[in-house]
């Protein structure tokens, strides 16, 4: 069943962009008293839509219909908007009218009032930090206006599974424009860009792209990282749902610019809504000729595959990915042979993440110049974050490189959660590292992060509080890197898990004198001699909070106490006789019965029978069950 | 670009041929960086870290096995940071690995054991905590204790890339990572053809030689028996290795005196039997060409290649020679005819092997070789459990005089003693197969094209009217491209094929010493050559002892006595 | 083709010749998507499975069956009707992921890994669901459950029971 007409040309395209561009204008404009036409955007990426952003769509649809409004308004279901800890999230358009956690029964309200009125349904409105200041718009939110959102520019402002929005919005029209300067200028326009990979280590893209132009073999491969695995990491996933074809358009100039003619996308399995909104762009793209032989009327042909993971986190590294493309177990191979020169089954090979690909297209277009006048000098463009842990505004926020970790942080998230204080933020997930507050104000771009013993990573940020262990959190990372380690080399294998052995044993009070310079000794052979870059990185997570946090780890081994009181050995629950005033709902709860008190009396905990299940502390309504 | 490369490592400057490795760039100028995973005869892979070095600009060190040498580049291979690091990852491995060397079938000769003793290991920092796992003891050739596994992969790219089998492969992950059979099978559930060439490569006592000693032992010691041993060609050619000799040391002599001190009651040659196995295998290649067989005809005297063609092709069976091997005729041999000449009763004789090979031990248990009412072979004892034998008797071998092999079955040709490389069959019956077609002698005897180390050699010989297309194929993946071959129709027109399953022949046999250096296989096989060249009588058919057992009490080679003693019959085998 | 004996007599192989039928002309890479549907059609990988995978693809078993354990994807063993998936992420760690989990396994009696003895659930731990603005969260089957808190999970798997 084709939908879409085969495009012959630039022009062709050029001419659908015309016509499709009614299906997004209304997006443009504040709403005026004239309006006739509405569109109620759904976000439906997978945050949005396990809040249940499919029974809000249905909702909406129900209610224009009941109000004989189903032809002048359109519900469109969009990709991420970034804010899933506010979702489901629906917008207005004209107006753009900004709701956060809408339900169900919300959506009556919201078509009567908002699309039939033009009233604003108040309760719906995004509260601002202080829950006292509504916001209407995008615009008025600090979360949103901080932001640059380059890569992110259609995600939440599409339906991604309309080639034609896509399209309307300016997309292809850098495949078109590449197509007209050829190759050569197409991959000089690249390297002057400066575009580094947003995968981990900031490799120059251009760069690589000429490696594989030179490298001799046919045919040239260029392969896409879509194995977004790093706990806390979910910028890929979202360009994916939000944005498919921004990314097959960037394969696209890139496979154009070394010569490729054929390409994989390798997901992650867990990623099944990424999957099917690449599919449905990728059948778009074939029907309408942007993708599959002779491409926009060219001689240009690219072919793709979509090979789904199958639950490695080493398959985002680069060899054991073409390893697990290829249909082996995915552990890494040295390096050389890079794969630029050997890559699938040992052809030339491109493999860049998704958020590369997405800045490619924009380069195009607007020019290499325009795309450096963001960013710093050697980290030009933007960086997607996903910005979680104990802080406000959880979500995926894109920023000019460049900017301060504390705007981020703290303008754009809003600060820490609860009114904590703020302790550490872990960027780069298992490879990356700890940095405290001292750090806050460097930029972030890859040579300070470098610079400060941390790396971009793909773009992980999560924050922690007083109340987040730094010992605790650096076992965190090395159970996840021991369980993940592939097994081929001896320094990562065995490494990984005496460091953890050494992790757990501080943790649990019975770390010993002589064991951070064990891990140190530990860390420092991995990163020296482990066969791939996650191994010789995992050790980064306990090198940077030993660096900034060395006194936690000291306090766990000779004081045997843990400062942030979360590692369960070494704390006890206690319950304030001042706050407590004896509602005895804690001892209700309390599955051991280890908590005794008369009826508003102070009650107390028996250390020896609590288990430290932490039930007293989500039960109390007055706040006086703590850790000491 | 230039073909060689010039470097320093550790200050000296050299030059060495483009495309080689830091480690074996190193190798030549004599210093040897130590490794675990890297073995000479297998595709580096760069696992165990334990041979980094420092390469000077690389931000972290390089495993020197995988790094190429590049021009200009400055090598150190022994700095403080290189010798701390390489020893904590040796660290981590003894960890984990059981710490029972003392009864270790590898102590002595552990790659584990001298690593750590040469860098000074005086104590494990971190504690043994593997979950158990189960041995495998349940074939007659190899012993695989996973415990032991220090998951260098050796034994699977052996398995895999030199033999094209891929019994073993690495499961699970990381620290679960195992190398083990597919569903964790034991070998004889397994398509393992008993080669023993994983042994050969293993560095540790993960997968390691049955051990059948004590049944020599105690064969020895009770006086009912007859303890009489054959000793195979490669024997005398391994043997001085498993006692501190060289490669290439033809140690024939000082065998028999070491074996007869050990308390054999008679010593004997299995090149005897090799020469009797051309005369049967030789005549029944005759009858073929002559009569229109099975064509080619293929040796089946190397048991791993039995196996392999059992397991994979026995749709090739009809092909195989129904030949016993030298090992099983002499066996039948011995408990019939030595037994009737000597007047003993077969019953109480032990007939001991020493073999270079594993695999023989399961074709000594094949029930099908047991012609004479007894099995042909009792014990089979590799060259190594023979070396182990000497020295628990504490016997000075070096210092032993040369002795001679027992008569009747002790003289043997230098066609029998070539038996023991790739080639070496091949050429022992065209030796014989050409004379007895054209009444002449092969000139020149020595059949140049298939010696040698190729995978596959050919040669064509004109004997009379008809010309002859020979091939030798050896290692197992060779044999599967001679086999593939014979499925598409034989394009090569090839008569008569010699297989054996190790690569070199059983020079190389899963029995033989380990040996790290790259060209021993190649000094066995000229130790051999050099043997054959020496022995006065060169040809199977002209040896007097096989012409005297002929006559006396075989009569015809593939006559109706000769068939029913010296030849037996393949079938499928289904495992995995 | 001969029956492989006994041994594959409760397995239906025919819908896994299908499935390879497709990939016979091009068995390069095949691997990893025909086990990934063939586990979709039995729910598990079985050894005849594999084995007529390996001869079928001209792979050895040992290659599957390394294949099959080093992905975290494939299961050697049945499995539950559902697959609780619970995550171990960073935002999770930090907002209470180990509490679900052993709310989770305390309810059902499993440790991850295993499967309940009435076959209905499988619990399993994972690194990260990607999704975590909703910290803590689990998935049962394709559904995500966001925001949780240990005394939830009773009531969201009993929700799941026929």
């Amino acid at each position: 069943m084709t939908k879409y007409a085969r495009l012959a040309s630039a022009a062709d395209l050029r001419k659908v962009r015309e016509g499709a561009k009614h299906k997004i204008v209304l997006r443009r404009y504040d709403r005026q008293p004239s309006d006739k036409k509405f569109q109620i955007l759904v976000c439906g990426g997978t945050g949005c839509t396990s809040s249940g952003s499919k029974s809000v769509r249905a909702a909406f649809e129900e209610s224009l219909k009941k109000h004989g409004l189903d032809h002048s308004c359109e519900v469109v279901t969009t990709g991420c908007h970034g804010f899933c800890e506010l979702g489901p999230l629906v917008i207005v358009y004209p107006g753009g009218n900004f709701y956060v956690r809408v339900k169900a029964e919300d959506c009556e309200e919201i078509v009567t009032k908002t699309v039939m009125e033009g009233k604003l349904v108040e309760r719906l409105l995004f509260q601002g930090r202080t829950g006292k200041t509504p916001r209407k718009t995008y615009k008025e939110m600090a979360f949103y206006s901080l932001q640059n959102r380059l890569v992110l520019r259609n995600c939440g402002r599409i339906d991604p599974e309309d080639i034609e929005e896509y399209i309307a919005s300016g997309g292809y029209e850098g495949l078109a424009k590449a197509l007209e300067m050829g190759p050569e200028k197409t991959l000089e326009e690249v390297k002057a860009s400066g575009l580094r990979g947003r995968g981990g280590a900031g490799f120059p893209t251009g760069r690589k792209w000429e490696f594989t132009r030179m490298a001799e073999g046919s045919p040239k491969y260029m392969c896409c990282n879509a194995d977004e695995g790093d706990p806390g990491a979910f910028m890929d996933r979202s360009v994916l749902e939000g944005d498919p074809h921004a990314v097959l358009e960037g394969m696209l100039i890139g496979a154009w610019a070394v010569g490729a003619t054929e390409g994989y996308v390798y997901v992650r399995a867990e990623y099944p809504l990424a999957i099917h909104r690449l599919q449905v762009a990728m059948r778009q793209a074939e029907e309408m000729g942007l993708l599959g032989d002779n491409i926009l009327g060219t001689d240009f042909c690219f072919h793709l595959k979509i090979k789904e993971g199958a639950g490695a986190f080493v398959c985002g590294e680069e060899t054991a990915l073409l390893q697990s493309i290829e249909g082996k177990r995915g552990m890494p191979r040295p390096r050389p042979p890079f794969p630029a020169q050997s890559g699938v089954w040992g052809k030339p090979t491109v493999l860049n993440n998704v958020e590369t690909f997405a800045n490619v297209a924009r380069i195009i277009t607007d020019g290499a110049a325009a795309y450096t006048s963001l960013g710093t000098e050697k980290s030009p463009g933007t960086k997607v974050f996903a910005l979680t842990g104990k802080v406000t505004n959880t979500g995926l926020v894109e920023v000019p490189m460049g900017t301060s970790m504390r705007q981020i942080i703290f303008d754009i998230g809003a600060g820490i959660k609860g009114g904590k204080k703020f302790k550490a933020v872990q960027i780069g997930g298992p490879s990356g590292a700890c940095l405290p507050e001292s750090l806050l104000d460097s930029p972030v771009d890859y040579d300070s992060l470098t610079a400060a013993g941390a790396m971009m990573g793909s773009g992980g940020l999560v924050v922690v509080d007083e109340d987040t262990c730094m010992v605790d959190l650096a076992r965190f990372f090395l159970t996840f890197t021991q369980a993940e380690s592939c097994g081929k080399c001896t320094p990562c294998r065995e490494g990984s898990k005496r460091m953890l052995e050494i992790l757990e044993r501080i943790c649990d009070g019975r770390g010993k004198e002589g064991d951070i310079e064990e891990l140190e000794r530990l860390a420092h052979t991995m990163q020296q001699s482990a066969l791939c870059a996650l191994g010789q990185t995992a050790p980064n997570p306990v090198l940077s909070t030993l660096r900034f946090f060395r006194h936690e780890y000291e306090a766990h081994i000779h004081d045997k106490k843990c400062p942030a009181k979360a590692c369960t050995n070494l704390m006890e629950y206690w319950i304030d006789p001042e706050k407590c005033i004896g509602c005895g709902m804690c001892a209700r709860a309390c599955p051991v019965n280890a908590i005794s008190g008369e009826k508003r009396q102070p009650h107390v905990i028996d250390t020896k029978k609590c288990i430290k299940c932490g039930t007293c502390i989500t039960k109390c309504k007055v706040q006086a069950v703590t850790r000491r | 670009m230039s073909k060689t490369v010039t470097l320093t490592i550790d200050g000296q400057t050299l030059t060495v041929p483009a495309g080689y490795s830091i480690w074996e760039a190193a190798h030549q100028v004599g210093i040897n960086i130590p490794n675990l995973c890297h073995h000479p005869a297998l595709r580096p892979e760069g696992s165990c870290r334990v041979c980094v070095v420092k390469v000077k600009g690389a931000r972290n060190l390089s495993a020197s096995c995988v790094t190429k040498v590049a021009e200009g580049m400055e090598v150190s291979t022994h700095t403080p940071e290189v010798l701390a690091v390489r020893k904590n990852i040796v660290e981590l491995l003894l960890a984990n690995h059981p710490r029972d060397c003392l009864s270790c079938a590898r102590s002595g000769n552990c790659e584990l054991q001298k690593i750590a003793s040469d860098m000074g290991i005086r104590k494990i920092p971190y504690n043994y905590n593997r979950p158990p796992m189960k041995k495998d003891e349940g074939n007659p050739s190899i012993t695989r204790d996973p415990a032991k596994c220090i998951l260098c992969g050796r034994c699977v790219r052996m398995c895999s890339e030199v033999q094209g089998i891929g019994v073993y492969g690495f499961t699970w992950r990381g620290i679960n990572s195992r190398v083990s059979p597919a569903f964790d099978l034991p070998l004889d559930k397994a398509t393992c053809t008993y080669c023993g060439q994983c042994a050969k490569v293993c560095p540790t006592g993960a997968i390691t030689i049955h051990n059948d000693t004590d049944k020599v032992w105690a064969a020895l010691r009770d006086p009912e028996k007859i303890v009489m041993v054959q000793t195979a060609p490669s024997v005398r050619v391994g043997l001085s290795e498993a006692l501190g000799g060289k490669p290439g040391d033809i140690v024939t002599g000082k065998m028999v005196a070491a074996l007869r001190q050990l308390g054999f009651d008679k010593v004997f040659d299995t090149n005897w039997s090799a020469d009797l196995t051309i005369m049967e295998e030789g005549t029944e290649f005759i009858h073929r060409l002559k009569d229109g067989g099975v064509m080619p005809m293929i040796t089946s005297c190397s048991p791993g290649w039995v196996n392999y063609m059992e397991m994979f092709y026995p749709e090739l069976i009809p092909h195989f020679s129904t030949a016993k091997s030298p090992q099983a005729m002499f066996g039948t041999m011995l408990k019939t005819y030595y037994a009737q000449k000597m007047n003993i009763d077969p019953a109480k004789i032990v007939s001991v092997s020493i073999m270079p090979c594993t695999a023989k031990k399961f074709e000594a248990q094949r029930p099908e070789l047991s012609a004479s009412g007894f099995r042909d072979v009792d014990v089979v004892l590799t060259t190594v459990e023979l070396g182990q034998m000497i020295r628990e008797a504490g016997l000075n071998f070096q210092a032993l005089p040369d002795e001679q092999f027992d008569p009747l079955m002790g003289v043997g040709s230098g066609a029998g003693t070539i038996f023991g490389t790739t080639g070496g069959v091949m050429e022992a019956a065209v030796r014989t197969a050409y004379e007895l077609l054209t009444g002449k002698g092969l000139d020149p005897l020595e059949l140049a094209p298939v010696r040698g180390m190729e995978g596959i050699k050919e040669a064509t010989l004109t004997i009379g009217k008809t010309r002859v297309k020979v091939a030798v194929a050896h290692n197992l993946a060779n044999a599967r491209k001679v086999c593939e071959a014979i499925k598409a129709g034989n394009p090569h027109g090839w008569h008569f094929i010699e297989i054996m399953a190790c690569p070199g022949g059983c020079i190389n046999g899963g029995g033989q010493p380990i040996s790290l250096e790259m060209d021993t296989p190649v000094k066995r096989q000229e130790a051999l050559y050099t043997d054959d060249r020496n022995l006065p009588i060169r040809k199977s058919h002209e040896n007097p002892e096989v012409q005297a057992l002929y006559r006396e009490f075989l009569g015809e080679p593939n006559g109706h006595k000769a068939h029913q003693l010296l030849h037996t019959h393949y079938r499928e085998q289904i495992r995995g | 083709m001969a029956c492989q004996c006994s041994a594959t007599g409760e397995f239906d192989l025919a819908p896994l010749m299908e499935i390879l039928s497709e990939y016979k002309d091009n068995p390069k890479g095949a691997l990893i998507p025909v086990l990934q549907k063939a586990q979709g059609v039995y729910g598990y990988l079985p050894k005849p499975v594999l084995e007529t995978i390996a001869r079928e693809l001209r792979l050895t078993t040992a290659e599957v069956f390394g294949v099959v354990t080093f992905y975290a994807q494939f299961h050697l063993n049945p499995r539950g009707k559902h697959i609780i998936r619970v995550c171990q992420g960073t935002a999770c760690h930090v907002r209470g992921g180990a509490k679900i989990l052993e709310a989770v396994s305390e309810h059902l009696k499993v440790k991850p890994g295993e499967t309940t003895r009435d076959l209905e659930f499988t619990l399993e731990t994972v690194a990260c669901l990607g999704a975590c603005g909703l910290a803590p969260v689990m998935m049962v089957d394709d559904n995500t459950h966001g925001r949780l808190n240990p005394l939830d999970i009773p009531g969201i798997l009993d929700s799941y029971l026929s």
